[in-house]
C-alpha cells in the first residue's frame, strides 16, 4: 500500500501540463464544486483542474492514470442525480473552459462543439440557418451539450424528436489511460460496435467527451398548443392514449395532476382551470397545413375523452402562456413547502392511473405531500415531493417514499430513471431493478473501457457487495455503515 | 415458450462449457452477407412470438425468432409500422436477426436507425446468462445502455432473445415525385431539402432521376408536392420497396456490391460503378470491383465507411478495419459479454 498523494503533490505535477489558475486546491476555490443540481449531496473535491485542450485533458487522465487517482468530469453542474458529486480523494475534471462552437455545417445539418457549450447556445447559434438542436431538457438555458451526452438527457419533445443519443452524430472522447477515441461518424452509422450509443448516459463512467457533433433538424414553422382540463387523472391518461392510439405524435404531451396543476397557477397565473383534476398540454408543429389538421384530430379525440374543457392557444404568446405553467411547475411547488424531492421514474403510459393513486395512498401512509407531473407522451413521472428538511427525520421519510416510488415503476414495468441518470441518488434501486448478473456485466463493459475503475467510481452502478448488504441493512444517508471498508 | 428458451440457454451454456463456437441463426435470409465460421449452429427461430403489443404505448416487444413478415402483418393492422424500414432479404426474415445485423431502408434519414428504435432486449450472453436490459418505455437511462448496442453487433455480444421496439403510426398519405438531375445538383437538392420542414420521407437518386417520397396529412403533402414540383411516380410505394430490398434492377450485377455511409453533402465519390444514392446523399451504393482498400478509402475520405453487401472475393472481408484503440475496446467488450468466443466468432469483423 503506497501512501496517499498529498494535494500540493498532485497540483504541482498536473501544472506542469496546465496553464496557470487551471489547478484549484483552496477550499474556497473549489467550494463551487462541491455538489451539481442535487444539492442534498455535498463533497469538497481534493483537487480541481480547469483544462482548456484536449491535449491538457489527456494529459490529466493520463497522470491520474498511472497515480491511480480517481476522476470525476462536470459539464455545468445542473444534472440531477449526484452524477457529478466529487470524490473526496479524487481530482475533479471541469470542462467549463470548452465553450466553443468549432463549426457548423448548414449543408449537412450539423455542428460540432466543444462539450461544455451550453444546450440552448447551440439552437441560437444555428437560428439563422433555419436550424435548432432538438433535445431541450428543461435546464437547456444552462446544462452543456457534454453533460447532455453524458445523461442522455430527454425534454418535453422526446416523443416526436428523440432523446440525445438520437440527436448525436459523432462523439470525441479521451480513456481514462489518456487515449481519444472516435465514435460515430459523419455518415448515419459507422463501423463496428456502436459505441455512441454506448457512451450516451454513461455518466462520464466510460470516457471523458472532449468534442460533440449534433444532428440539426429543420425549425418546425409553426407550433400550437391545446390545453385540455379533466375532472378525473385516469380520463386524462385514456385521453393520451387515444390520441396516440388514433395515429398522431403531438411534439409535446404533458400532464400535471390537480396539485401541480393549482402550484403552477399560483405562481405564474397562466390561466390554468383551478377545480380540474389533470390538465394536459398537448402541442403540434410543423407546416401550417400539418398542424391544423392535427389540432382539429386532437379536439375532437380530447372532447370524446370527456375534457371538460379546451382551449386553443390563439397566439404563440398565449402558447407560451400555457406553457409557463408547465416550465415552472417544479419551483411553484417549491413555493408550497421548505424543501421538494423530484423523482424521475418512467412507467407504461397504460399504468398512469393506478400509479397515481397509490403515489397518493403512499402519501398518506408517510404523513408527506404530493404532486405530479407527467411527460405523458413518453411515461415519464415526476412526483415532486413536499418536504422540510428543518424537521427531524422527514428527508429520511421523503427518501423512502421516494425508494417506494421508484419500485413502484419498476414493478409495472417501467424503470427508475427516465432522464436524470442514477448518479449516487438512485444507486440503491439499481439493486432492485438489475439482477446480480446484470449488474456484473455492466461492470465489465465499464473495465471495457476503464479497467482500474477510476473514472466516475461508485456513481451508477452498484457494487454486488452493496446490494446484498441492502437486502439486510438500513442504509442511512445513502452511507453504508463502516464506510471506510473496500467495497469492490 | 418457456421451454423454448430454457434450450437457447442450455445450448449455450453446454457450447460455453466446451468451448464450441456457435453460429446464431434465424430465418438464413442474411448468411448470403454475413456468416460466422462455426460448426455448430444455434437456431433462434423456435423462440417466437409477440410477448407485448398494446398500440397506444408505441411499444412492441416480441421474442427474436418471430418472422419479420408476421411483426408488420400485426402492426399494419393497428396501422402502424417499423419506421427503419429494415430489408427483409427473403421471406424467412425474423425480428431478432433485423436488429442484430442493424440495418434500416429508405425512411432511415428521416425517421431514425433501427438502433434508434430500440427500447429493450433481453439476451443470452456467451456465458448463457439470461439477461435484460433497456425496457418498454421510451425513456430510460437505468445503467450502461447495452440493449441499442445489441443492434448492429451481429449477435457477438449476445443472443437477442426478446427485442422491445418503438413504432410508430404509418403516415395516413405518401406521394412519390420525381425530377431529371444530375448527380451533383441532386445531392445537392437532398441536402437543402434536409433542412427545410418539408414531409421527406425518402430519397433516392439513381440513372439520372431523383426521387423524393413525401409522407404525411395528406394536406401537408399536396402542399409541399406544390412547393417542390417535379412529376409524380405512378408506382411509388414498388419502387421504395424494391430500393429497401435492393432487388431493384440495377443491384442485379455480378460484381461486388458495396454500401458506403457517407456525410450526406459530400461531393460525387468519383469512383467508377456509382449506382445509385439514398438517405439524402448519405448512403451510396456501387457496385464496382475496385480493390476493398480503395472503397474503404473513398469511403472514409468522404466521412464514413464502407461495407461489403455481395460478391467479391470469399476472403474479401465485409468490413473494414478500426483504429487501434478502438480495436482494443471492442476486444475487452467481446470478452465482458463472450469471454470464451463462442458466439458468432468473426463478427462483426476482426479487431
Amino acid at each position: 500500500m503506497t501512501a496517499p498523494i498529498s494535494q500540493a503533490q498532485i497540483a504541482s505535477a498536473l501544472s506542469r501540463w496546465l496553464a496557470p489558475g487551471s489547478v484549484l486546491t483552496n477550499p474556497e476555490d473549489v467550494r463551487p464544486f462541491e455538489t451539481d443540481g442535487l444539492s442534498a449531496y455535498r463533497q469538497l473535491p481534493y483537487v480541481v483542474v480547469l483544462p482548456r485542450t484536449e491535449a491538457e485533458v489527456q494529459a490529466v487522465l493520463r497522470y491520474c492514470h498511472e497515480a491511480h487517482i480517481p476522476v470525476v468530469a462536470r459539464g455545468s453542474g445542473t444534472g440531477l442525480s449526484g452524477g457529478a458529486l466529487p470524490h473526496k480523494d479524487g481530482v475533479l475534471l471541469s470542462l467549463s473552459r470548452f465553450m466553443r462552437i468549432l463549426e457548423i455545417d448548414p449543408q449537412a445539418r450539423v455542428a460540432r462543439v466543444q462539450p461544455g457549450v451550453r444546450n440552448l447556445a447551440i439552437s441560437e447559434a444555428v437560428a439563422p440557418y433555419g436550424l435548432y438542436y432538438a433535445p431541450d431538457p428543461s435546464s437547456q438555458i444552462a446544462c452543456s451539450i457534454g453533460g447532455n451526452v453524458a445523461e442522455n438527457s430527454g425534454g418535453v419533445h422526446c416523443l416526436k424528436y428523440g432523446l440525445t443519443v438520437h440527436n448525436l452524430v459523432k462523439v470525441r472522447a479521451v480513456t481514462m489511460a489518456g487515449e481519444v477515441v472516435e465514435l460515430g461518424s459523419d455518415g448515419l452509422d459507422a463501423a463496428g460496435y456502436d459505441l455512441m450509443a454506448l457512451i450516451t448516459g454513461s455518466e462520464g463512467l466510460l470516457a471523458v467527451v472532449t468534442e460533440v457533433t449534433v444532428k440539426l433538424l429543420p425549425k418546425p414553422q409553426t407550433a400550437k398548443a391545446i390545453l385540455a382540463a379533466f375532472d378525473d387523472v385516469e380520463k386524462a391518461g385514456n385521453a393520451v392514449a387515444n390520441i396516440i392510439a388514433a395515429g398522431i405524435i403531438p411534439a409535446g404531451l404533458e400532464m400535471m395532476d390537480g396539485p401541480a396543476t393549482r402550484a403552477a397557477e399560483a405562481f405564474v397565473h397562466a390561466d390554468y382551470p383551478l377545480s380540474a383534476e389533470a390538465v394536459l398540454l398537448c402541442e403540434s408543429d410543423g407546416t401550417p397545413e400539418e398542424v391544423s389538421d392535427e389540432m382539429a384530430r386532437m379536439q375532437a379525440l380530447l372532447e370524446s375523452s370527456g375534457a371538460i374543457e379546451i382551449r386553443y392557444s390563439q397566439d404563440e404568446a398565449q402558447r407560451l402562456k400555457f406553457w409557463a405553467g408547465r416550465k415552472a411547475a417544479f419551483p411553484a411547488v417549491g413555493r408550497l413547502s421548505p424543501d421538494y424531492y423530484c423523482i424521475d421514474g418512467t412507467i407504461p403510459r397504460r399504468s398512469l392511473g393506478s400509479v397515481l393513486k397509490r403515489i397518493y395512498e403512499l402519501g398518506r401512509e408517510y404523513g408527506l405531500e404530493v404532486a405530479n407531473v407527467f411527460h405523458a407522451g413518453d411515461g415519464n413521472l415526476h412526483p415532486l415531493i413536499l418536504f422540510d428538511a428543518a424537521k427531524p427525520g422527514e428527508f429520511e421519510r421523503t427518501e423512502a417514499f421516494a425508494g417506494k416510488i421508484l419500485e413502484l415503476c419498476v414493478e409495472v414495468g417501467g424503470t427508475i430513471t427516465g432522464e436524470h441518470g442514477v448518479g449516487v441518488e438512485k444507486i440503491n434501486q439499481m439493486c432492485v431493478q438489475f439482477t446480480p448478473d446484470e449488474l456484473s456485466l455492466f461492470h465489465a463493459v465499464k473495465a471495457a473501457f476503464d479497467p482500474e475503475g477510476l473514472l466516475n467510481p461508485g456513481k451508477a452502478v452498484p457494487t454486488l457487495h452493496r446490494c446484498a448488504e441492502m437486502g439486510r441493512m438500513h442504509v442511512h444517508h445513502n452511507e453504508l455503515p463502516h464506510p471506510e471498508l473496500p467495497r469492490f | 415458450m418457456q421451454a423454448e428458451l430454457q434450450s437457447l440457454i442450455d445450448q449455450v451454456r453446454a457450447a460455453h462449457a466446451a468451448g464450441t463456437p456457435l453460429r446464431l441463426q434465424g430465418g438464413d435470409s442474411k448468411s448470403f452477407w454475413v456468416c460466422a465460421q462455426a460448426e455448430r449452429t444455434l437456431d433462434i427461430r423456435p423462440y417466437r412470438g409477440v410477448v407485448d403489443y398494446e398500440p397506444s404505448e408505441l411499444v412492441l416487444t416480441v421474442r427474436a425468432g418471430t418472422p419479420l413478415s408476421e411483426v408488420e402483418a400485426l402492426l399494419g393492422a393497428q396501422g402502424q409500422m417499423l419506421a427503419f424500414e429494415p430489408p427483409h432479404y427473403g421471406p424467412n426474415a425474423t425480428l431478432g436477426g433485423t436488429i442484430a445485423c442493424g440495418l434500416s431502408g429508405p425512411r432511415r434519414a428521416a425517421a431514425g436507425s433501427a438502433r434508434d428504435f430500440v427500447l429493450g432486449v433481453r439476451l443470452i450472453d456467451g456465458l448463457g446468462r439470461d439477461l435484460s436490459f433497456g425496457g418498454q418505455v421510451i425513456k430510460n437511462v437505468a445503467g450502461f445502455d447495452l440493449s441499442r448496442l445489441m443492434a448492429g453487433a451481429f449477435g457477438s455480444l449476445g443472443v437477442i432473445t426478446e427485442v422491445s421496439l418503438k413504432v410508430l403510426p404509418r403516415p395516413p398519405f405518401e406521394l412519390t415525385l420525381e425530377w431529371a438531375l444530375q448527380e451533383g445538383v441532386a445531392l445537392e437538392r437532398m441536402n437543402q431539402w434536409g433542412g427545410q420542414p418539408l414531409p421527406v420521407s425518402a430519397t433516392s437518386f439513381h440513372n439520372g432521376r431523383l426521387r423524393a417520397r413525401l409522407s404525411g396529412a395528406e394536406v401537408a403533402v399536396r402542399a409541399a408536392q406544390a412547393r417542390l414540383g417535379g412529376e409524380v411516380v405512378a408506382d411509388g410505394a414498388a419502387w421504395w420497396s424494391a430500393l429497401r430490398e435492393q432487388s431493384a434492377a440495377c443491384f442485379q450485377t455480378d460484381k461486388p456490391l458495396w454500401r458506403l455511409a457517407v456525410k450526406s453533402s459530400a461531393p460525387p465519390l468519383g469512383l467508377s460503378g456509382a449506382l445509385l444514392t439514398e438517405w439524402g446523399g448519405a448512403l451510396r451504393w456501387l457496385a464496382s470491383e475496385h480493390a476493398a482498400s480503395q472503397v474503404q478509402k473513398a469511403a472514409c475520405d468522404a466521412g464514413g465507411h464502407a461495407l461489403l453487401l455481395r460478391g467479391g472475393h470469399p476472403a474479401a472481408p465485409c468490413f473494414g478495419g478500426l483504429d487501434p484503440i478502438l480495436a482494443q475496446i471492442h476486444r475487452r467488450l467481446k470478452h465482458a459479454f463472450d469471454p470464451k468466443g463462442i458466439l458468432n466468432p468473426g463478427l462483426p469483423g476482426n479487431f
